[in-house]
Order: structure tokens, then sequence, then C-alpha cells
């Protein structure tokens, strides 16, 4: 059969030579070989200190966002809790008091919002159902390892965006 | 014998002992690191700077570990085996001339710690005890695959301790003498042994690695066969003074190989420099230097081996030690014997 790549390569397997049956000669050139590996470019990156860039679209971390005035967007529907195949999302609604109006855009918000990161799958759809483009997987942050279960549990305080002033950063993405 | 002799002694060979003992040491972490540069990895680079405190964290944590010894084990051979091989690796430094003569204090110091006129006997004897503290332990372990790793270890260091033999015969034919200091003193001037003997060379080096239980001729402690080989049941230090042994043997032997084939502390230029007027000692300390540049030398090249070839067979292993090294190194013989008389 001919192949699709031409570049199929037949070994031939014949008797070997004096040559090739003295070892020698392959054995230096392997050892040429390994030791031209002594001055290539090494391939580890050492973690803590350096850190490989994500991909564009990479789901890492979730974080929840806020506006453009640094209201938090969500408005805990339970659409994001609803979609997710692990369950591993769920949330408390409170009701928006007066004089709150610049820490939550809607009149509804999540008190509690909680992911148990043992559960997700990092599949995005919740990112998807929201219809508040409140969450996102895009916080360039892995969930670190951790001894006790109920750390894996992260509430509002590790997954809210950081707020930043208004001016000085883009503060909310999107 | 006065005290200063003993105490010009005491101290060379404490120099030695902690010479040998800090290189095995750092052999480890060099072995690592040169594991990791060779397949493009950084090795290991987190206690300390480079790692350098590498070793220490390892002895430490050897030193922790829970001492197991087997319920139905010989208690007795348990703990000789491991010792056995820590002391047949210690003693044959003993005779490595690390130097010419230093003058101190109107004292003349031989840097060989005792030139026995049979060195080279001394030394293979030594060497071929190592292969006991294998056996024992592996023996006295009371498991079947540690049984079968110093069953290996023996067949294989008894096999390529022949050819191994053989070519030093050839050498010592060239040289005349047993005595080590004696050889490495007749390699002034450039006139290294690896001119007269390449191909003796080739067989030490061959068996040298089969004697140290080396890549490619690991197979006593082959894990993808024998679990660990003979240490399988070994742990805590008896486990890391087997693995030490092995890198003391390492050691001495890449010294051996400089001393008997390429002039042990020898360099070029050495007259040269004593026309010019440098003091005997300053000469003697680039010497002992150069030595120890080979020694390094040789125990790169038996890393650089480790990580390069793949482990033999043991059919292979035997075949390539009984039906080609030893009949090589017969011939050998018989050509630098005929060469010899021929020369006159």
């Amino acid at each position: 059969m001919e192949s699709l790549t031409k570049r199929k390569k037949v070994v031939e397997q014949g008797a070997m030579n004096f040559w090739e049956r003295m070892y020698l000669p392959a054995i230096v050139q392997g050892m040429g070989i390994t030791f031209s590996h002594l001055f290539k470019k090494k391939v580890t990156i050492a973690f803590p200190e350096v850190k490989r860039d994500f991909a564009q679209n990479y789901r890492g971390l979730h974080q929840l966002k806020r506006d453009e005035e640094g209201r938090e967007r969500c408005t805990a529907c339970g659409l994001c809790a609803l979609s997710c195949p692990a369950e591993a999302i769920t949330m408390t609604a409170a009701e928006r008091k007066k004089g709150e109006e610049h820490l939550y855009r809607e009149e509804k918000y999540a008190a509690v919002y909680e992911i148990d990161m043992l559960r997700c799958i990092f599949c995005g759809f919740c990112e998807e159902a929201c219809p508040k483009e409140a969450i996102y997987l895009d916080s360039g942050e892995f969930v670190v390892a951790n001894y006790e279960r109920p750390n894996f549990i992260y509430g509002k305080d590790k997954l809210l965006q950081p707020y930043e002033k208004r001016g000085t950063t883009n503060g909310a993405r999107l | 014998m006065d005290t200063a002799f003993i105490i010009e002694k005491l101290v060379l060979i404490s120099i030695v002992f902690g010479i040998s003992l800090l290189t095995a040491m750092y052999s480890t972490l060099f072995e690592r690191k040169i594991a990791g540069f060779f397949q493009d990895r950084l090795g290991p680079n987190r206690a300390g700077p480079f790692g350098i405190l590498q070793p220490l964290a390892d002895g430490v944590k050897l030193f922790m570990k829970e001492e197991i010894v087997p319920t139905n084990a010989n208690k007795f051979l348990f703990v000789i085996g491991p010792s056995m091989a820590m002391l047949t690796a210690c003693m044959s430094s003993a005779l490595i001339p690390w130097g010419q003569n230093l003058e101190i204090f109107g004292r003349t110091v031989s840097l060989q710690a005792t030139d026995v006129n049979i060195g080279i006997l001394y030394i293979f004897g030594v060497v071929s005890l190592g292969v006991y503290g294998i056996m024992i332990g592996g023996w006295a372990s009371n498991n079947k695959f540690a049984l079968l790793g110093a069953i290996r270890a023996a067949s294989q260091n008894i096999s390529y301790e022949i050819a191994m033999g053989l070519s030093i015969i050839a050498l010592l034919m060239v040289t005349g003498t047993l005595s080590v200091g004696e050889i490495a003193a007749q390699q002034h001037g450039m006139s290294w042994n690896i001119f007269y003997q390449p191909l003796g060379f080739l067989i030490f080096l061959v068996c040298a690695f089969a004697e140290c239980n080396r890549t490619p001729f690991d197979l006593p402690e082959c894990e993808a066969e024998l679990v660990g080989g003979f240490h399988t049941e070994f742990s805590s230090m008896k486990l890391g003074f087997y693995l030490f042994s092995e890198y003391i043997n390492m050691f001495v032997s890449s010294a051996v190989m400089a001393t008997l084939y390429f002039g042990g502390y020898n360099f070029p230029g050495m007259d040269a420099l004593a026309e010019m007027g440098t003091s005997q000692n300053v000469i003697t300390l680039i010497g002992v230097a150069a030595m120890f540049a080979k020694t390094f030398f040789f125990i790169f090249f038996f890393m650089w081996v480790r990580w390069t070839i793949p482990r033999f067979r043991y059919d292979q292993l035997m075949k390539l030690g009984w039906n080609i090294l030893i009949p090589l190194a017969i011939a050998n013989i018989v050509v630098t014997g005929i060469v010899i008389v021929l020369k006159g």
C-alpha cells in the first residue's frame, strides 16, 4: 500500500556487518548525541518563580465579575448552579437594601456564592449559562493544593473580582 | 618508625578518606545534575544554590528513615553486608598515588599513603572482596529477588574479573612492576600507558563498569526485573551504605584508571615548569590537581555512559565477558609479548 506521506522509511533488518557488530561505533555515536544535549536549552519551567503563560481560552479559577462601576454583576438567578454538571455551585440570594446601590448592580444579589473546587470540572458551562456575564473562568489562576476538604469550597472572598477604582485600570474586564 | 611518620601517614589517610567520602557524596548530586542536563532538564536545584545542599538533605533523610530488618532475615549478616560493601570500597584508595613528594618542614612527604610493591594485586584483592558485601546482603535478606540480584552480582563480578586481570597482565608486561607508585612515575613525560595499551585500557574500562555495577552492567539492581535487586530489603542508612559504596567504588576505579593508563599525576609541560625554576612543591600540587581532574573526568564518563547506553540483557552480558573480552585480552597479551620481544 502506498503511504500517504511518503515519509515512511523501511528499516533493514538484515544481518549486521562486522562494523555494526563491534558495537563501539554505535556507542560513540550515541554518546555524541547525549553530550550535545548538555548544551541544549532546558525545557524545565522553574514553577513557583516562573509561570507558564495560559492560553487565551484557558479555563482556570472562576471569577465573579464586577461592572464598570465596580458593582457585582451576579443576581443570584441560579442558572449557573442549574447548568453545572458537577453540581459544584451553591448560592443564597438576598435583596439589595437602600444605600447598597453602589455595591450590587441589580435588586437581587448573591449573599453567599460557593463553588466546591473538588467537584468542579472546569467545563465552563456556568459562564455560558450566565445571563448577566457575571462569572468567567478567566482569572488566570490555578486552584492550589490544600490539606483540608473544607478549604476547597471557595466563597465570594476568593471568587470575587478585586475591586479597583474607576480609571486606574480597566477594572471590570468586558 | 618515628612519631612524625605516624602522624604524617595518619593525616594523609584521613585526608584521602575524607576526600573519597566527599567526592562520593557530591557524585550523587553530580549524577542527578548530569542526568538532568542529558535529558534537557535542570536537575535538583532547590536545596541551596544549584542544589549543593542536596547530598546533606539526602543523608539526613536516609538517617531518619525507619530501620527495617525483615523477620526471617539473618540479623548478623544483614548488618555485615552493607558494612562490608562500605569497608572494601574505602580500603583501596590507600594505594593511589595522588602526587609526587611534598617538602613540608624539611620532611619529604609522599602523597601516596603506602606504596606496597604488590599494589595492583592488593587493589584487585580488595575490589573482588567488594562483591561479598553484595552477596552477603542479598542472601541475608531472605528474599528471592535480593538473592537473584546477589547471584547476578557474584557471577558478573567473577566473569569480568578474569578479563580485567588479563588486561592488567598486558600492562604489567609493559611496565614491569606491580607497584602503583612506580607505574605512575614511569609515565613521566607523556609516555602514558594508554598509548601502549589502548586495547587493554578498553577492556579494563568495560570491566570496571561491570565491577562497579554501573549501567550498562547494573543487572544486580535491575529494577525492571528484580524490584531493587540485592538491596530490595534494605532501608535507612544500610541502603545508604550500599548506594554510597557504589559511588566510592566509582571514585576509586576512576582514580585507578587515571593512574594506570592516563599518567596519574603527570601532566604535559611538567619538565618545562621544572626548568623554569618552579619549586617542586608547586609542581606537585599542580600534579595533584591534574590527578583529580583525570579522576573527575572518569567519574563524569561513568555517568555519561550511564545516561547513554541501555542495560544489557543477562545473556549478552555473559557473552560479552566470556566470548569477547577474555579472548581479546589474551590476544592483547600475546601481541604485547611479541612486540616486547621484537623490540628487544
